[in-house]
């Protein structure tokens, strides 16, 4: 293999003029976090209320919920950047259309990423939830609803309280995911850490210095958040009970 | 107090209850026993709307059940439940589990609520066990801490779902302890069970029922000592022999 390293290179000035290259990615990383932690807000919210929603006794809400998550997770998130960023605003009315278009860089990328990664991250914590719900024994919905509490209540007070620790896991790796998949987002022109380190790589031909500095900052990243879920999963660890996913068994038995 | 009208449930196309007619009066205590399968549980959980049933009616303190009138969320706190698995809320401290239906359901204030489950805790032999979570209990009790939440809400009458039938044979007794010393101060209760020992000693009536239908309906002397069905007799020569 014919090829020039240069680690340098990330301390030289960066084609736009900003700073070293090395400042570039970072900067970059702030665009994939503003746009994962944001994206991250609308998917939790949305996707907790769907969830929840879809075990509920109401059968047209459920049927409602379900239609939004078999569309959402059935469409390759890349096709969902396009639709978001070109098609949406042409079906919108006029004058919000021709806004959406008009909006400055960056933002005129960033608002469609999130709301589109948002949603698609959405539909995947919701079903989470539900099988989270699920998981738990019948019957303590039985004892909530056997006290007089009302459905709401017993959500509120019994239901997902653990639910919510049984899905923290499998949450996590959707908090990772949310993380990674931000990267799509160079595809409507948002300049996170992936798109500039190919914008870096096009400038400077270092290709492997560009990648791996993208890649050890992913990592770095996402370690951190898996040390923090961590954190939080023990702390709301229920006294008594082995692990999150096995006290739905020991409270029934 | 509770009275069942020709009571019919079907799940899909199987019936599961057969046109059942009993009443259980105040203060009386009536052990539901059959082989398994046989709806008794579907029977008792029909008493506070957990399970509908879609003809017939009951009648609980005046009001039916399955009245659109009723206001079932209500009428559910004023009757006691104990499940045969627990069902405590594992996220929840003891008192906690005692105090939050008291607290969101009767509006008592959190020092009313924890005066009342203390005292319930003490009743039940385990006021020292307050602060610790339902899974560092044993399953007795467990149990105990699941007649303290229901005893809570001031019951006008108690439903207990095969109470000792998770337990291990140590920790049954002191579940039926306490249920033997809430029969004796008149508490209204109807008890699924297979402890035929714990249904001489305590209860005024048996029913019993097979294939979803009540066979027999008997003062408990005349259930044990002259069963007149076919299917009573053979139950019991089965599950006294054990």
């Amino acid at each position: 293999m014919n090829y020039n390293w240069n680690w340098g290179i990330l301390f030289q000035t960066a084609s736009d003029g900003s700073g070293t290259y090395l400042t570039y990615l970072v900067v970059g990383l702030g665009w994939t976090l503003a746009t994962a932690l944001a994206a991250w807000v609308l998917a939790l919210s949305v996707g907790a209320v769907v969830g929840t929603l879809r075990t509920t006794p109401t059968p047209w809400m459920g049927r409602f919920c379900y239609a939004y998550v078999e569309i959402f997770r059935n469409v390759p998130l890349i096709v969902q950047m396009f639709l978001w960023f070109f098609v949406l605003p042409e079906l919108l009315p006029e004058a919000l259309g021709s806004a959406m278009k008009q909006m400055p860089p960056p933002w005129g990328s960033y608002v469609p990423a999130v709301l589109c990664l948002g949603i698609y991250t959405s539909v995947r914590v919701a079903e989470q939830v539900r099988a989270g719900i699920q998981s738990l024994p019948r019957g303590q919905r039985m004892a909530g609803t056997a006290l007089g509490l009302t459905l709401p209540q017993t959500y509120r007070h019994v239901i997902l309280p653990m639910a919510v620790r049984i899905v923290l896991p499998p949450l996590t790796s959707e908090f990772l995911n949310v993380i990674k998949n931000s990267s799509v987002a160079l595809t409507i022109g948002l300049m996170e850490l992936t798109g500039r380190a190919r914008s870096m790589q096009e400038f400077t031909f270092q290709v492997f210095e560009a990648f791996a500095a993208a890649t050890v900052i992913y990592l770095l990243t996402n370690l951190v958040v898996v040390l923090g879920m961590r954190y939080l999963e023990r702390r709301v660890r229920v006294p008594g009970l082995i692990s999150a996913s096995g006290d739905a068994q020991m409270a029934g038995h | 107090m509770i009275e069942f009208k020709n009571v019919s449930k079907w799940y899909d196309t199987f019936q599961v209850l057969k046109n059942c007619n009993t009443k259980v009066d105040k203060g009386e205590v009536v052990v539901v026993c059959g082989p398994s399968g046989s709806g008794k549980s579907t029977l008792i959980k029909c008493v506070n709307g957990l399970e509908p049933f879609q003809q017939g009616e009951i009648i609980v303190n005046g009001e039916s059940v399955s009245a659109n009138a009723t206001n079932l969320n209500r009428l559910r706190s004023k009757i006691g439940m104990v499940f045969q698995s627990f069902e405590l809320f594992p996220h929840m401290k003891v008192t906690d589990n005692i105090n939050l239906a008291q607290i969101k359901v009767l509006g008592r204030s959190v020092e009313e609520a924890t005066t009342k489950s203390m005292t319930l805790l003490k009743r039940v032999g385990l006021e020292e066990h307050a602060h610790k979570f339902p899974g560092q209990l044993s399953g007795g009790q467990q149990q105990r801490v699941a007649i303290a939440r229901g005893l809570a809400m001031d019951p006008i009458a108690m439903l207990f779902d095969e109470p000792t039938s998770a337990l291990d044979p140590e920790m049954i007794n002191e579940v039926l302890d306490v249920m033997t010393g809430l029969a004796k101060e008149g508490m209204t209760m109807m008890v699924v069970t297979h402890e035929m020992g714990f249904a001489k000693r305590v209860a005024h009536r048996v029913i019993f029922m097979d294939y979803g239908e009540i066979v027999e309906d008997a003062t408990t002397e005349d259930f044990f000592g002259k069963p007149r069905s076919e299917r009573a007799v053979q139950f019991l020569s089965k599950i006294l022999h054990h």
